[in-house]
């Protein structure tokens, strides 16, 4: 047998750059896993499960939400091109918040792995990064997966496979992951099917950055795939988007743990390592090439990436806010899209508001918050940005209601995403009733199988960012599955809805809302604060207003009665306890003007759950 | 019925910590008997009482050998305390202690007196059910040295005494009323109790004319509390009764003060309104006061010297323990100083004559003027540095309380 062709030194040829496309559960991992063992460079005893997702938190979620990239040696058994090959498996992010660094790990491959779930069939943003992936003109190979499950439809979802990518029904590949069945086939067609790697081995070095991850030891390790040139050891390098030049103190591959090399060359997988101690420095989508006779022209596609959705993140115990601000530093190391900078709020106190890709990316970084720091939180609603021109031809950018600026508006702007959703025919009209309620204008619809339905719609992301995942998959019985994508900006008739307690605004509370939702959106809010806010020693009266203008109002009606009747000998241990329990729990208290409001009341209020779904929207 | 608080465990002969002994002599001193009978359960008690039916042919349990577990009980106090004090007041609760024969009750009346002396000015009450006395009854009490009786009224109003179980017939007070006095009970007591589910302010208000109608001495009125684990409880969650609301408490309470005070009763606790200040029951101000008192019976709570202890629940396990020579209590709780200060201001807030101003910590006194501003409490009487509930401080005693207790 030949010997591993090492880093630096590998014939393009014999390299095959591929990724997997896949839906959350439909075994992107588990056919990583077996990949990795059926090349033999993890062996069965020092397997973990599903080897490439590092952090907890994508273990628990079964999705994957940095990638990374694995440099798997294979030998090619049996036909003509019979040999040895190095396959670079470029993982990828598998949630629509990341549709970006998805196109970025695309552009790194000559191939892709369209993995589906063969009882369910593709799912919206399997089929949004499969688009990114044609777009990309990328060889797509479709494979089935899951084929030993008994409630597996192969012949159904290989015929809607071969009608969305264009392909023979027979050409779509049927593998089980978790047996190990058809694996190898798969690997065999990846070596015969995607083109090998094609670069100007002496030209200046281009790479292009498809992730970069902090490392607490290391720092920032930068994943790159070589389009030209070499990048060397010891060499000072340039990340072209900045201008900003690096010792390069280490390069390698990852094998599947990290193996120091003297270079990498045209087409290779790698990582670099350049002291750099923030993520934001080797930004995913730049070009790093040599800081010496360098490229002049860096490969296209490179974006920044901004914020869409915005929150307010406050300590519950005002005495954690350094503790936060050290957390959001710390995460921001690793999250080049993380954006935050203080906030004070009159209801909630010192806090961030923070800028996220998306709603999972909050999400996940709420929940780092909370798990690796400790930190009770709560957030306020998640809102857009939105773009006001005043009268006087100024123009403000919202990303905060309290922000929203009282006076002569002449228009508001707000963006818009390019929605897909699948869903099964028979929530055709469901669906629609859905998206016409948000705003939605239809685009276009296809069949991709007599029982299932391409919709594609235009939507503000404000309406997306609420709850209308949640409400999608409630209608649709769990079935329906949506990708979206920011796309324009639109004119709107937004307004800011206040609401006051007891006169006093909260301003937490305070949400942009379209002008005809506005009335249901006051009126539920204030219907749930009355139930969630306790009854005070005075009338406390909830508004909801526009400007001056209240649109609903409820009232907590005063506490007359709070005595118990009795209190003789044997009731005095007993009342003592409940009266020193009582006060311990005003410290949980927040103080809105006179008024005493629960943690809770913020957090349920908060919460996007129980106000009628369609209503509580910001 | 509630159950007890946590404590730490009393030692088997009932000592007392010495600190506490010390103080002992520092204040009146009373007995509180607890007599754990009921002819059958109200639906809405939760008190530590038993039927006949519940207590079986237990023997150790049983009413009949009550008095001579009492009888224990009491050497176990004066062998505890030493030299105390002559008793000012003794009260029987319960239960229904007229369930007891007569004799018995001013038997213990006797005991007490033997053991530590009573008083020549002492108070010594019994709580009585309509349906458990009679003239003759009465007077054997009466002569047997109880001069001050509390009768279980409840209300006037058939349907309300329906809801809560009570099988007397209000039209007996009046000729029980009329005994009482014929016996010479010159301090006489009507408990009732307001916001039985179905109760009407105008139920209330005739409950109350009809209590004022009697010339009682005293007046205690209760607002319903449904209380976990009772049949009462069961029929709210059930909804076959409605909760009683606070508002409508409030309406009541504010109702019946307007009316007793107007027939010369006048507030001097939150419940509990007397003709004059030698008609207060001095027993119950005992416990308001950071007075000491033993607790007698099953499950009865005592307190001297800043230790509260409470007995065993059961009766036979209570008689058990004394017959086998052991203190009866089950627990007790040795309060630190800042906690016995929370229970004075606790208890003391709770009186028409308030606490001084001076007796609170220095922390909460700035939220006197807010209170003052809210109408909880009376500005006259800051003038003069007391704190005193007004009418509508005191349904919100417990936030004024709360406010004035200093934080954890």
């Amino acid at each position: 047998m030949p010997p591993t062709p090492v880093p630096g030194a590998t014939d393009p040829a014999m390299l095959r750059n591929f990724c997997i496309i896949a839906h959350i559960d439909h075994g992107k991992s588990t056919l990583a896993d077996r990949m990795l063992q059926h090349t033999g460079i993890v062996d069965e005893r020092t397997m973990r499960a599903q080897y490439l997702d590092r952090m907890d938190i994508e273990r628990e979620r079964g999705i994957t939400i940095k990638s990374q990239a694995v440099r798997l040696p294979f030998e090619k058994t049996s036909g003509a091109d019979a040999g040895a090959y190095i396959l670079n498996l470029i993982d990828t992010p598998g949630h629509v918040d990341f549709t970006y660094e998805v196109s970025r790990s695309l552009a790194a491959c000559e191939g892709a792995v369209l993995l589906v779930d063969a009882a369910q069939g593709i799912e919206a943003q399997t089929l949004a990064n499969l688009y990114l992936a044609l777009e990309a003109d990328i060889l797509v190979i479709p494979v089935l997966n899951k084929i030993d499950l008994p409630s597996a439809q192969p012949e159904k979802y290989a015929a809607e496979l071969a009608h969305v990518i264009g392909c023979d029904p027979g050409d779509v590949l049927r593998v089980s992951a978790k047996t190990g069945e058809g694996v190898e086939a798969l690997l065999d067609a990846i070596v015969v099917q995607v083109p090998p790697p094609r670069g100007d081995p002496d030209g200046p070095a281009r790479a292009l950055i498809f992730d970069s991850i902090y490392d607490t030891y290391r720092g920032v390790v930068t994943y790159v795939r070589v389009f030209d040139g070499h990048l060397r050891h010891r060499e000072r390098i340039k990340m072209m988007s900045t201008g900003t030049v690096h010792e390069m103190l280490e390069v390698g591959v990852i094998s599947p743990e990290p193996m120091k090399a003297d270079r990498i060359g045209v087409g290779e997988v790698g990582y670099l390592i350049t002291g750099v101690k923030e993520v934001r420095q080797s930004r995913v989508g730049d070009t790093v090439t040599a800081a010496v006779r360098g490229a002049t022209t860096p490969l296209g596609g490179y974006r920044h990436p901004n914020p869409m959705v915005f929150a307010g993140l406050f300590p519950i115990d005002g005495d954690d806010y350094p503790v936060l601000r050290d957390a959001l530093d710390r995460l921001q190391l690793n999250d080049a899209a993380l954006a935050f900078e203080p906030e004070t709020s009159g209801a909630l106190g010192f806090g961030f508001r923070c800028g996220f890709l998306g709603l999972l990316h909050m999400d996940i970084v709420r929940e780092r918050l909370q798990r690796e720091f400790n930190l009770e939180l709560i957030s306020t609603a998640p809102n857009v940005v939105y773009r006001v021109g005043m009268e006087d031809g100024t123009e403000v950018t919202v990303t905060n209601p309290s922000e929203y600026p009282i006076g002569k508006i002449a228009e508001v702007y707000e963006p818009v995403v390019r929605a897909t959703i699948l869903t099964p025919s028979d929530f055709i009209g469901t669906v629609m009733e859905l998206c016409q309620g948000r705003r939605g204008a239809l685009q276009g619809m296809d069949y991709l199988s007599e029982d299932r339905v391409e919709m594609r719609y235009t939507l503000p992301l404000a309406e997306i960012v609420f709850d209308f995942f949640d409400a999608l998959k409630s209608r649709t019985k769990g079935y329906a599955s949506l990708d979206y994508e920011p796309v324009a900006e639109q004119a709107a008739d937004l307004v800011k809805v206040d609401i006051l307690l007891h006169g006093d605004p909260v301003d937490a509370f305070s949400a942009i809302v379209h002008r005809d939702s506005s009335y249901s959106y006051g009126v539920a809010l204030a219907q749930k604060l009355k139930e969630l806010i306790p009854r005070q020693q005075f009338e406390v009266p909830i508004q909801a207003a526009i400007g001056a203008r209240v649109i609903a109002r409820e009232t907590v009606r005063a506490l007359r009665k709070d005595v118990l009747a009795k209190c003789y000998g044997g009731d005095v241990t007993r009342k003592r306890k409940l009266l020193e329990k009582q006060k311990e729990g005003k410290k949980r208290m927040k103080m809105v003007g006179r008024v005493e409001v629960p943690q809770e009341a913020f957090i349920a209020a908060l919460s996007t759950g129980e106000v009628g779904e369609r209503t509580m929207r910001h | 019925m509630p159950s007890l608080p946590s404590g730490e465990p009393v030692p088997s002969n009932g000592t007392l910590p010495p600190q506490a002994l010390r103080e002992v002599g520092s204040q009146p001193f009373g007995i509180y008997v607890h007599v754990p009978y009921c002819a059958r359960r109200c639906g809405y008690c939760d008190f530590n009482t038993y039927t006949t039916a519940e207590l079986g042919q237990d023997r150790g349990a049983s009413r009949d050998s009550y008095a001579d577990a009492v009888a224990l009980e009491l050497d176990l106090a004066h062998r505890v305390l030493g030299e105390t004090p002559s008793v000012s007041t003794i009260f029987f609760g319960g239960g229904t202690p007229t369930l007891l024969p007569p004799a018995e009750l001013v038997g213990i009346v006797a005991g007490v007196r033997e053991r530590f002396g009573l008083r020549e000015d002492a108070e010594v009450t019994t709580e009585a059910n309509p349906d458990s006395v009679d003239a003759a009854g009465l007077r054997q009490l009466r002569d047997g040295g109880i001069n001050r009786i509390s009768f279980g009224m409840q209300s006037a109003v058939p349907h309300v005494l329906a809801t809560l179980d009570r099988t007397h017939d209000p039209a007996r007070l009046p000729e029980l009323m009329a005994a009482a006095r014929d016996a010479g009970f010159d301090q006489v007591s009507l408990d009732l109790i307001y916001g039985t589910p179905g109760e009407s302010m105008a139920d209330w208000l005739a409950s109350v004319l009809a209590a004022l109608s009697l010339a009682p001495d005293h007046v205690s009125a209760y607002a319903l509390i449904v209380e976990p684990g009772t049949a009462l409880a069961r029929q709210v969650a059930r909804e076959e009764l409605p909760e009683p609301d606070d508002d409508d408490l409030a309406d009541k309470y504010a109702a019946a003060d307007g009316l007793l005070e107007a027939a010369g009763l006048s507030w001097y606790e939150i419940s509990n309104w007397a003709g004059g200040p030698s008609s207060r029951c001095r027993h119950n101000q005992l416990y308001w006061s950071g007075g000491h008192w033993w607790g007698v019976g099953p499950g009865a709570h005592s307190h001297v010297g800043g230790v509260r202890w409470w007995n065993v629940k059961h009766p036979s396990g209570y008689a058990a323990r004394l017959a086998a020579g052991r203190s009866p209590a089950q627990a007790r709780e040795v309060l630190s100083e800042s906690t016995r200060q929370v229970e004075r201001v606790m208890l003391a807030v709770r009186l028409r004559d308030g606490l001084p101003v001076d007796a609170l910590d220095d922390a909460v006194r700035p939220a006197i003027p807010d209170m003052v501003a809210d109408g909880l409490i009376e500005a006259r009487a800051v003038a003069r540095s007391r704190v005193v509930l007004t009418p509508r401080g005191r349904l919100l005693a417990d936030t004024v309380t709360r406010a004035l207790i200093p934080s954890p």
